[in-house]
Order: C-alpha cells, then structure tokens, then sequence
C-alpha cells in the first residue's frame, strides 16, 4: 500500500488560457518536505501552466469563466485565474 | 502651514495613485533612530482612536518629533491634510528565526471610499534580506478583498519587500496588500505603523505647481507618441502582476481617484474613460430630422 501525499501548486495565471504566464503562486506540501510561506520567492516556479503541466504536475481546478456581476462589472478583486495543481508523492519515515 | 517645499509633487502622487504607496529611504537620522528604538522598546502610549494628530505623542517624544519633522509633516498634509485623525498605532515585531511569514492581507475590513486613510510605516533599524522586512503588492489598494481573505497568496509578481536602511519611511493607501515577511535572522525586527484619517476633502492638497494642461493632453496610443513619462504615463503603467482583462480596469480605478484627487472631473488617461462616456445617444438631436420608417 503505497504512503501517498499530496503536494497542491496554485498558479494565478495572466489569463484564462493555460498557457498564459504566470502572475502569482502558492505551493503546499503534504510531504513535509518543503514548507513554503508567503513572500519566500520571487521567481515563479514556473513560467506558464503549461511548463507545470509539462513538469508533471496534474491539473485538479481550472477557473470558471463567470460573467461580471451586474453593476460590478468595473471593479476589480481577487486574482481571476487560478489553476489548482496537484502531484502525489512517496512520504518517507 | 507646511512649507511648500516639503510637500510632495504632482508626480509623487500621480505614483501614490497608480501603485498605493511612496517610499522615503533613510528619511530620518541615525541618532534619531537610536532614540526611538529606545522608546519603542519601552513602550509607547497610544491616543484614543479619532484623537488629533496635533494631539498626539507630545513632548519629550521621539516619534512625535518624527512625525512632527516637516518632511514628514509635508508628507502627510499632502495626502490626508491638516491635522489628521489619530486611528490607531501598532508596533510589530517579528521574531528571530520565524517559521513562517505572516498572511497576506488587507488591513482593517473592506473599504470602497475614495477618501483614503494613510498608513505610515517607520523603520527604526536596518532590514536585511534575511530579515524579511514588510512585503507589499504595488497596485493592489482597489481591489476589493476584505482582510485576509488573501491569505492563500503567497507570491505575486512584482511584490516588493521592504528591505532597506534604517529610518526609512514607507507610506501605503488603505487598501494595500501587504503582510510581515519571515525573519530568518537571529534579531528581533521592529517596525512602528501608525493610521491616520482626513479630517478635510482630500482635494489639491499637495504642491500643484506642476499640475498644468498638458496633463490632459490627449495623446496617440501605442505609437512613439505615447508618454514614457509624467503623469500619464505613470497611471497608464501596468504591474506585472495585471491580469490581461483587469490591468485597463486598474487604470479606469486609477483615472477616478486622479479625478477625486485633483477635482477634474474631465481628466483621462489615454481615452480610457472619455469612451465609455462617450453616450451618443443622450445628445441632442442635431435637428437634421431623421424619421425611420422600419
């Protein structure tokens, strides 16, 4: 029976395509081998979604694409485009 | 009356609009520093919320004579005027050897006002890198998050931290994305925030000297002719972090607040706003009669 973990990478890409760059980034670890916290980088992990995809990370979340709200169309808010990845690991120990 | 030469230029704030804060490296000196280390270490006293600023930290007190110095008075006054009101002052600490930095937020609850409250922030002591310092996401202060419902953001392009050499002053908008970075050193760090409210309309409170027509010029856009700089360029600029549908947005948000800033309700940048109010339809008729048989 494998001991599996789950690793979650969040990228916040410039747009809703895949392939689009990305503008920000959260990484949790279940492993416990990493521990990420904000403000520990500057550097994208990864460029677009897709060199996330292309490093093996599987997609779990893409981001529906939803109307403005009436009257709210201007405003701006929380990043639109956030993709949820997944990888799962070995945990050792 | 603040001296003139103290307050903060048109362009100083046209930056304050666009990216929601202005910084001033080592704005205060070292022996002042040292002093008010020694008070902060000792405790300062806070006034109640809504106090006067005029009011507050009197004599003997090192952070009174810095908020009283005129760079700082002139900072003020340009942004939120003649004797604010005292909100409220924290003295945050981050231990050495953290495990983990602080969430992302925004400070206070949700805030739609164009009015707008100021948080300065003092740093005592030199930040290394390895201190952390306070991160902050430059043009971050419209969007409309409440507290930490950001916490999940842990990097964000273009975020900028706050190391720099002690005495140094950083002002940020209300609405600013910011938190504590990790202290990875083995010293406490030290920062002393306090928030201040206008007390007037925050209308041409700064030296408007260089605010003239040529501000409102109308000028071609994505051609040579388009401004590198001034004040259209720097509300035209976009973070890095802009996502491709919402970084015209910002500049729309940016273009209000320049309108409530300055009281010219016609200013535009670029075109941006001048076509969504372009409304044809509410014209009147030119009298050349036109009747529609369908």
């Amino acid at each position: 029976m494998p001991n599996l973990r789950q690793k979650i990478l969040i990228l916040y890409l410039a747009d809703s395509a895949l392939d689009s760059k990305v503008v920000g980034w959260t990484i949790y670890d279940g492993t416990g081998n990493e521990n990420h916290t904000t403000g520990d980088s500057d550097t994208p992990p990864y460029k677009t979604g897709m060199d996330a995809l292309r490093a093996g990370w599987r997609v779990i979340q893409f981001p529906q694409l939803i109307p403005p709200y009436p009257s709210a169309e201007f405003s701006t808010s929380f990043n639109k485009h956030e993709f949820i990845f997944e990888q799962l690991e070995e945990a050792h120990g | 009356m603040v001296d003139k030469k103290y307050l903060l230029t048109s362009e100083q704030m046209a930056s304050f609009a666009a990216r929601g804060f202005l910084r001033f490296d080592e704005l205060i000196s070292n022996d002042v520093n040292e002093r008010a280390m020694k008070e902060i270490d000792a405790g300062v006293p806070a006034a109640a919320a809504g106090t006067p600023l005029s009011q507050c930290y009197p004599e003997p007190s090192t952070l009174g004579e810095i908020l009283r110095s005129p760079e700082i008075e002139g900072i003020i006054y340009s942004l939120v005027g003649p004797d604010p009101l005292f909100d409220h002052q924290a003295v945050h600490v981050r231990e050495p050897n953290e495990d983990s930095a602080q969430h992302m937020h925004g400070d206070s609850t949700i805030d739609l006002r164009m009015h707008f409250d100021i948080q300065l922030m003092y740093f005592p002591h030199d930040v290394p890198i390895e201190m952390g310092g306070t991160l902050l996401v430059p043009g971050s202060q419209y969007r409309r998050i409440n507290e930490m419902d950001i916490a999940r953001y842990q990097n964000i392009v273009g975020q900028i931290s706050m190391v720099c050499k002690a005495g140094t002053i950083l002002v940020l908008h209300h609405g600013i994305w910011h938190c504590g970075r990790q202290n990875k050193s083995d010293k406490r760090r030290y920062m002393f925030k306090v928030r201040l409210n206008p007390a007037v309309r925050q209308l041409r409170l700064w030296n408007t000297d260089d605010l003239d027509e040529s501000v409102n010029k109308q000028t071609p856009i994505f051609s040579k002719e388009t401004p590198k700089d001034g004040i259209q360029a720097i509300l035209s600029s976009y973070e890095p972090w802009f996502e491709e549908g919402t970084k015209r947005l910002e500049i729309l948000n940016r273009i209000k607040f320049w309108r409530f800033l300055t009281g010219d309700d016609n200013f535009d940048a670029h075109y941006w706003m001048t076509r969504l109010e372009n409304m044809p339809e509410n014209r009147v008729s030119s009298g050349f009669g036109f009747r529609s048989n369908f």
